[in-house]
């Protein structure tokens, strides 16, 4: 059966190349076809340009509404000052004694600092404040106790942090009633919880939406070699060896859109930033607009590529078993 | 090399293109497959050539049943059998070189591996000198040789081809037959379809004829070796 003596020496079957040889040029090919690939993507340059950037402007979105709502998030840690608690005395504590519960208040860790209106001090600023002055003179004794306001350290200015300290005043025998004073801290971050469940909505359509179209790009690639698919299959090309190119395609696809994503939001930032920090000089905060951080965008680009990579594979698993030599 | 036990295809609109087919072709050995149009002769070398699976009966590749082998083991067993068409199946947007090296690619031979054997093959079919041109700039008789340098290229045991001389003119047929004869003088075996009765006469080889379907003669001589089922 061997059409040459010297191939009988090699084994028994055909003569194959050595295995070390083998998997040498396994990696060879895989490198080939890796670089390969990007050469058939500069090939179509213009269709190829348009899959990227819909990718790029897919992936854009999602990128953009993370990073404000991560934005948002560090401009509101820097409002430690807005989770004040307003702690009011029973009627029964004198303004000494409410001093001196607001000196043992200030020695707890978790407090930043501690103010003390006295019990004429809140009847001046609720006079001040609701216009209700002749009714509070009529009264006799006056009705309004001492108050603490209490400003927790920026470690538990978080809602769940404020809330476990209020429980703690709450026990203390001289304390009536304590609330945390701006109950919108608390909201702003269930609001920023909504927002990041939506972004993370938003986020899995497009993600679904890239796979499409990464999948859509590559049928079309494949429709197109259909004659060497089946050529060759039929010399022996294994499903691994056929599929592989086309899997690069993809690979290719998803890096590139990510790539064009991460402009996109670098120019957007680079646009916004001089508002913000004109607006922040107007709040004297000085506050910066962040961009992505290098791990984000290392997610980022990881993310691209594996949808990339999982677009190709699901289109090429449908469509290349399709295609059979006649 | 080749064995049909009682073989039979239809295909799935219920026409029977193979009857009750038994043969052999031993390993070596060169044949001829002649027939009426619509015989059965293509459907025979698709059914070795594992692309199409007979319906009843054993095929046996290399004493190898291929009619119930798993999915994963087809290219492996393509590779046994270097298939020359018609149509000469080229890819036109690559180089001859790279169509003729593309068997050796999807094997895994090393780069300087793949140049010297195509470079070995192309000599050996006479266009040497056109390995950097595109296949669509050659002529019938060339491209159709461009075939066979790649169905040869990595030394398949078994050569198939399917009317390799129908568009060529004579002078050029028997240059494509000559060439199939050298190959079998180095040890491989050559089954070749053809309606061209009058050259084959006069060669000193083997014929299955088939007639609607079925086996109607076979002076292929019987070996007497060990090409047995597996
Ligand atoms: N894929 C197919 N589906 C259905 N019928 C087919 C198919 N391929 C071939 N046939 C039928 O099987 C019969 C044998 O076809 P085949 O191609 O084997 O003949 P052939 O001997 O090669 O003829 P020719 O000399 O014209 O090439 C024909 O009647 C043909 O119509
Ligand atoms: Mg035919």
């Amino acid at each position: 059966m061997s059409p040459d003596k010297s191939r009988k020496r090699g084994g028994q079957r055909m003569d194959r190349p050595p295995a070390h040889s083998r998997f040498k040029a396994y990696f060879v090919h895989h490198l080939r076809s890796l670089v390969a690939s990007l050469g058939l993507l500069y090939r179509h340059p213009l269709s190829n340009l348009m899959t990227i950037l819909v990718i790029g402007i897919a992936l854009a979105l999602p990128t953009g509404l993370y990073l404000a709502l991560d934005n948002a998030r560090s401009i509101s840690s820097n409002w430690d000052g807005a989770a004040q608690i307003s702690l009011f005395t029973k009627l029964t504590v004198s303004n000494k004694q409410a001093q001196q519960l607001a000196d043992k208040i200030r020695l707890y860790p978790e407090i930043d600092q501690v103010s003390m209106l006295t019990r004429e001090q809140s009847r001046q600023e609720f006079r001040d404040l609701a216009g209700y002055g002749d009714a509070l003179d009529a009264l006799e004794k006056n009705p309004l106790p001492a108050v603490l306001i209490i400003t927790p350290s920026a470690a538990h200015a978080h809602p769940d942090a404020a809330q476990r300290l209020i429980e703690k005043l709450r026990k203390l025998p001289q304390a009536d009633i304590v609330q945390l004073d701006l109950e919108w801290v608390k909201r702003l971050f269930a609001i920023m919880d909504i927002a990041q469940r939506s972004i993370l909505v938003v986020a899995s359509l497009l993600a679904i939406a890239v796979l499409l179209v990464v999948g859509n790009t590559i049928r079309l690639d494949i429709q197109n070699r259909r004659d060497e698919i089946i050529i060759t299959k039929q010399i022996g090309g294994t499903d691994a060896f056929i599929r592989r190119p086309f899997l690069y395609n993809g690979l290719w696809y998803g890096l590139f859109g990510g790539l064009i994503a991460l402009l996109l939001v670098g120019i957007s930032v680079a646009w916004l930033r001089g508002s913000v920090e004109s607006l922040s000089l107007l709040y004297q905060s000085g506050y910066t607009l962040r961009s992505l951080d290098l791990r984000s965008i290392g997610v980022l680009l990881l993310l691209s590529t594996t949808l990339g990579l999982a677009g190709s594979w699901l289109s090429v698993g449908r469509h290349l078993k399709q295609m059979e030599p006649q | 090399m080749i064995q049909f036990h009682n073989v039979f295809k239809r295909y799935p609109g219920g026409h029977e293109a193979l009857a009750d087919v038994s043969l052999r072709l031993g390993i070596g050995q060169m044949a001829f497959l002649t027939g009426h149009s619509g015989a059965g002769k293509s459907t025979l070398l698709k059914l070795v050539s594992l692309i199409e699976r007979p319906t009843r009966g054993q095929v046996l590749l290399d004493g190898v049943n291929i009619g119930n082998l798993r999915r994963r083991r087809i290219p492996y067993m393509r590779r046994k059998v270097g298939v020359i068409f018609q149509d000469h199946r080229l890819l036109y947007d690559r180089t001859v070189f790279d169509n003729v090296a593309l068997p050796l690619i999807i094997a895994g031979y090393r780069h300087q591996e793949i140049g010297k054997r195509v470079r070995a093959s192309l000599d050996k079919v006479g266009l040497l000198n056109k390995e950097r041109v595109y296949p669509i700039t050659l002529s019938g008789g060339e491209q159709q040789r461009i075939g066979i340098a790649r169905a040869v290229v990595n030394k398949p045991p078994l050569l198939l081809a399917d009317e390799p001389t129908g568009n060529l003119d004579p002078e050029l047929s028997r240059e494509i037959m000559g060439l199939f004869e050298s190959f079998n003088q180095v040890g491989v075996s050559v089954l070749i379809a053809t309606h061209d009765l009058e050259r084959i006469a006069d060669m000193p080889y083997g014929v299955f004829n088939l007639k609607d379907s079925r086996l109607l003669s076979n002076t292929v001589p019987a070996l007497e070796e060990n090409d047995h089922v597996a």
